[in-house]
């Protein structure tokens, strides 16, 4: 395995240097002052069942590098290029520790990345031995940014940051209904991610007038959910909410089609069909009316239209991993462009005190507070409506109004 | 408590693919009781016939259930030469060297898919994956019903080979005496090939049905061959019939633990069953025969 790894590096390096190559033939002055390029490890699951994810996040951060270059590099550091080298976490968190090992070997200032809750736990700590800082890109769990690491920060939202403001939208999305909803059922996968979000919504939605009639747990990777929709069947809930990834989500409402159980509204948190253009593309029907509540970029900010672009051209679809990946990525530059050094412990202080500009996110302005945890993070609410992703709260960014009850 | 219907349509569903377990459990138990070796390969083995459906549906656009045809004849050949050429050989007539012989195969497998295709999970998404068959209030699962079907045709078919074939007579005789039967002038080692043969293409046809509703990574064969030992195990080491009884109890049960304790737990119920049968009736249900 670690030969894989490593020729895996190894090509991304050549890779770097090539794009170097490029940068110093672009512009004659980068050229006179040759500095070190500074290397930013990205860590994402490039293989296993989370590598659509993976590959989705380097295309977003792959974008970010080339734009910085082109710019010229890191000012403060007399224009050096940025160098970007891809762990792969092989979508478990075992492996995830050992890339980020492999990361710190390779020299690098600062990692971006984690993608899953469980990876990024042991990743950050892994990081943490060599007080090398950790950017976490999409990971939700509140435990990573509550043990007190100082080397970890978190990009997007947390779960109870999410998890408040989703409950919020759905309030808002029943009142409006002359059907309103009442009984509710959580399916969610058993990891890290998906038992800690069903406990917060066990907690909080009986207060808001719901009743949960069902909570069903499975494992990831799951390839039938026959039995888990039979139970809905059953118990035929208004509102369903499911938390799992995306192969899930996928096998999830294809069964629930099959089985024709038609809810008045599936409200996804984190991982639905409407943060997916792939599902959406693949299963129309399936997809149509899906809400989701996740990481998305702003749909009317230039970078999302060229992202796109960047992921249909590598022959995939866009989904959330690709804006977010990218905006971190500038996010560091910024760091680089403020410490004025790769110096870990001096991005890490930057980190801690300054503010950065999340350019495609819709987090107005990046600042981590004392655990780490970006305050102004913010996730947007979806909904597939005719076939296209249409970001339906809040209304800043919104593109349409909801449709609730869908069926 | 669920309503009737629900609680018939998952023990239903659980049935058929029990059959398909059923088929993995076949092809151990026909080995065990011939050669008297617990073969680890099998797992692997399955996982291969796996990769070999998905490999002829992703290059050469073969439907998985036509596929089944191409792959039975490879895998009879793979098993045959690998008994043949390798464990026997390599084995030197002592069980506890066939085991670990079976082992390592299993090893070098595993970690050539790994080589190969990485630890990424792979699918087949068929027009028919999610089919159903509405039978009153009950939707049935389209692609497991064939499962079901195929797994008691090629039940059948082993059936005949093993009682109505000379090969399946001299299967039969070297299973009761070994030293006999080899007096008589049946040659013991082509028997020995001929049995891993036969085991393995209960594999490929398995594979087959299996791919349309599951996964297939380098590791995907040994969650079945776990349950798979289970199965020979509670219908009787050697038995074939106790397998596939045994294939058809345990999805029941999986079926229906995974109904009352949701799908994370799933698994307990087999394992609860397994204890309890190796507690109270360690010969298994059906003892030891072919």
């Amino acid at each position: 395995m670690t030969s894989i790894k490593n020729t895996l590096s190894r090509r991304t390096v050549l890779k770097g240097a090539a794009a170097l190559g490029v940068g110093v033939l672009a512009a004659p002055t980068v050229l006179r002052a040759q500095p070190a390029a500074v290397k930013i490890g990205l860590l994402q699951p490039m293989s296993g069942f989370l590598s659509g994810d993976g590959q989705l996040a380097s295309i977003g951060a792959k974008v970010a590098v080339e734009e910085v270059n082109a710019a010229g590099g890191i000012k403060a550091l007399d224009g050096a290029p940025i160098e970007l080298i891809i762990g792969d976490s092989q979508s478990n968190a075992e492996a995830g520790a050992q890339a980020t090992e492999t990361l710190n070997d390779e020299g690098v200032s600062i990692i971006t990345g984690g993608f899953a809750s469980g990876i990024s736990t042991t990743a950050t700590q892994a990081a943490a031995r060599y007080d090398l800082p950790f950017i976490v890109d999409t990971a939700v769990s509140d435990a990573i940014t509550g043990r007190g690491l100082s080397n970890t920060f978190r990009f997007g939202p947390s779960f109870s940051i999410a998890t408040g403001i989703a409950l919020e939208n759905l309030q808002r999305l029943n009142d409006a209904a002359e059907d309103k909803a009442k009984t509710v059922a959580l399916v969610h996968e058993d990891g890290l991610f998906g038992s800690g979000l069903a406990g917060l919504m066990q907690e909080k939605l009986p207060g808001m007038g719901f009743e949960i009639v069902e909570v069903i747990s499975h494992p990831t990777p799951a390839r039938d959910m026959s039995n888990v929709v039979l139970r809905l069947r059953s118990l035929n809930p208004d509102l369903i909410i499911p938390s799992h990834y995306y192969n899930e989500f996928v096998l999830f409402a294809r069964t629930l089609q099959q089985q024709r159980v038609k809810p008045k509204g599936i409200y996804a948190i984190f991982g639905g069909a409407a943060s997916s253009y792939r599902f959406v593309n693949e299963y129309p029907e399936a997809a149509e009316g899906v809400m989701d509540c996740n990481h998305w970029g702003m749909p009317d900010h230039p970078a999302t239209a060229k992202l796109m672009q960047a992921v249909k051209d590598e022959g995939t679809f866009y989904a959330y991993n690709t804006p977010t990946n990218y905006a971190l990525i500038h996010v560091v530059a910024q760091a680089l462009e403020k410490a004025g050094s790769s110096d870990r412990g001096a991005l890490t202080e930057v980190l801690k005190t300054e503010e950065f500009d999340p350019t495609v996110m819709p987090y107005g302005t990046v600042k981590f507070d004392e655990t780490g945890q970006n305050q102004n993070a913010l996730p947007l609410n979806t909904q597939v409506q005719n076939g296209d992703i249409k970001v339906i709260y809040p209304e800043e960014y919104a593109q349409a109004d909801p449709i609730f009850p869908v069926n | 408590m669920y309503p009737i219907p629900i609680i018939a349509e998952a023990l239903i569903n659980g049935l058929m693919l029990g059959a398909v377990y059923a088929l993995v459990a076949v092809g151990l138990t026909l080995i065990y009781g011939v050669l008297h070796i617990v073969n680890f390969a099998h797992g692997a083995f399955l996982t291969l016939s796996m990769f070999g459906i998905w490999l002829l549906w992703e290059h050469a656009g073969l439907d998985p259930y036509l596929s089944i045809l191409v792959l039975t004849p490879v895998m009879f050949g793979l098993g045959y030469a690998v008994q043949r050429f390798i464990i026997g050989p390599a084995g030197h007539g002592r069980d506890n060297s066939i085991l670990l012989v079976t082992l390592g195969i299993s090893i070098i497998i595993e970690n050539g898919l790994l080589v190969v295709f990485k630890s990424d999970t792979r699918t087949i998404a068929t027009d028919y994956g999610f089919r159903v068959i509405e039978i009153g209030p009950l939707l049935l699962s389209w692609p497991r019903a064939v499962g079901f079907l195929v797994t008691m045709a090629t039940a059948v078919v082993v059936w005949l080979i093993l009682n109505r074939t000379d090969a399946g007579k001299a299967i039969r005789a070297v299973a009761k005496e070994k030293l006999g039967a080899r007096l008589v002038g049946i040659d013991v080692n082509h028997i020995y090939a001929l049995t891993f043969a036969l085991g393995s293409a209960c594999l490929a046809v398995a594979a087959g049905l299996l791919m349309p509703v599951f996964y297939v990574n380098p590791q995907t064969g040994g969650a079945f061959v776990l349950v798979a030992f289970t199965i020979v195990v509670l219908g009787g080491m050697g038995s074939v019939t106790g397998a596939l009884l045994g294939g058809l109890l345990i999805g029941v049960v999986e079926a229906a633990s995974s109904l009352f304790l949701g799908d994370s737990l799933g698994q307990i119920g087999i394992f609860l069953l397994f204890i309890l049968v190796l507690l109270f009736k360690p010969t298994g249900l059906f003892g030891a025969r072919i």
